[in-house]
């Protein structure tokens, strides 16, 4: 395959032609920040967190293929606002309880407002009313905290290759939902992966919640991308208020 | 020069971010050398009777009294800050939103599975209890507030550390460690 050259804020990269941005970003050792992207699952592009600029035009890194000579702004003040504005969103969207969340600690959408040092969100909490189903015999399916990421419509499905969720209605009233027939006979294994794909905890395996203590949980110490980056994490804690 | 002033008090908190206070063990002395801790339920001064230089908000307004305690902070406070994910977003108080005040008050005293001896089978209504709001209101959704410090509770060495650069006017780097919403 052939290779291109391009930039990440002056960075000089090298990448397979027609690999996604967040992808090449990675093999180079810059992380973009992703929320509903999964590596090696097809992307969507529904959470628009990994959003930079590309030769001056915004567009999200997971659904943009990197091309020669692409000049890519990532790390940039105006980006982290931007990034961080949409976190915010999505928290007062749903019912994003933290304290009383069984994946907090282990919860990527937090993981990410504690790299962008968000201390409130700015837009006006919703408080939408939602069900919780626990219909799957192994699963809980807590609504309040599902962002539609499509993670696990994308990747939980059964040998035949059909899925298990899928989307119902539209707009603002897109939810995901499960198949009841299909619920009935989710094998524990597939289960489990479930939870594990779910960016957030909209998707909880039963009798399992706390397992982690607190300090030991994913997130706790480490920073999320601290792993793909070369150099030490820098968190953005500039400021404590939001104005 | 005398020391600034500071106010701290609990809306519909439940005195944990109050205890996560305390949590600066030591340092408590030197807080005691840094301000002076006028109306809060940890001296149990109930009125402000002057200007105060910050007041510190845990909780978020279930009822009207929070409301009025909220305003009197603000105009008797320079800096108001938000302590906790219950001032901040209204945290478990705020599960009721969305739920009608009437299915609220139904399960609390008529319908809830502790309820025995309420026979009359009425809603307490003394005039001297405050009334429920519609909902949890996050604080600053009813005044102004000029800084946020999350967590349940907020890290002890987060409240020092914000104290501290606020109160120097140095500024503030913050472990990784200290922000968290849990």
């Amino acid at each position: 395959m052939e290779r291109v050259k391009f930039q990440i804020d002056n960075k000089d990269c090298e990448a397979l032609y027609g690999q996604m941005l967040v992808d090449a970003a990675r093999d180079n050792g810059v992380y973009i920040p992703t929320l509903c992207n999964m590596q090696d699952v097809k992307p969507c592009g529904s959470c628009r967190v990994c959003t930079v600029k590309v030769n001056g035009r915004y567009a999200t890194a997971c659904t943009t293929p990197v091309a020669c000579g692409m000049e890519i702004e990532s790390d940039t003040e105006e980006i982290h606002e931007i990034r961080k504005a949409l976190i915010e969103l999505i928290f007062a969207e749903g019912n994003h309880y933290c304290p009383t969340c069984e994946m907090s600690g282990n919860c990527e959408l937090q993981a990410l407002g504690y790299r962008f040092g968000m201390m409130v969100s700015r837009f006006p909490y919703q408080f939408p009313q939602r069900e919780i189903n626990t219909d799957c015999q192994h699963l809980i399916i807590d609504y309040n905290r599902c962002i539609r990421c499509k993670r696990c419509i994308r990747t939980i499905k059964d040998k035949k290759g059909k899925s298990y969720f899928a989307f119902i209605n539209r707009g603002d009233k897109l939810e995901v939902t499960m198949d009841k027939e299909m619920a009935k006979t989710m094998p524990l294994k597939v289960a489990e992966l479930a939870m594990e794909n779910c960016p957030v905890g909209a998707i909880l395996l039963k009798e399992t919640a706390y397992r982690v203590p607190i300090g030991e949980r994913r997130f706790d110490k480490k920073c999320i991308g601290s792993e793909i980056e070369e150099t030490d994490v820098k968190v953005f804690m500039g400021e404590l208020n939001n104005e | 020069m005398s020391k600034p002033l500071v106010a701290t008090a609990s809306l519909a908190g439940c005195f944990g971010c109050h205890m996560s206070l305390l949590d600066i063990d030591e340092r408590i002395l030197k807080l005691v050398e840094l301000v002076d801790i006028g109306k809060s339920p940890v001296t149990d001064i109930k009125t402000f009777t002057q200007q105060y230089a910050v007041g510190i908000i845990e909780g978020g307004c279930c009822n009207s009294e929070n409301v009025h305690n909220l305003q009197e902070f603000r105009k008797n406070c320079d800096i108001l800050i938000s302590l906790g994910e219950c001032a901040i977003m209204g945290g478990l108080p705020a599960m009721r939103n969305g739920i009608p005040i009437e299915e609220c008050l139904n399960e609390a005293y008529l319908e809830g599975p502790t309820v025995h001896l309420n026979t009359e089978k009425i809603f307490p209504n003394d005039d001297e209890l405050p009334m429920l709001l519609d909902r949890v209101y996050p604080a600053h959704e009813i005044v102004k507030i000029d800084y946020f410090l999350p967590g349940c509770p907020p890290r002890a060495d987060l409240i020092w550390d914000a104290l501290v650069a606020l109160l120097t006017g140095k500024e503030l780097e913050l472990p990784y460690e200290v922000v968290k919403y849990d």
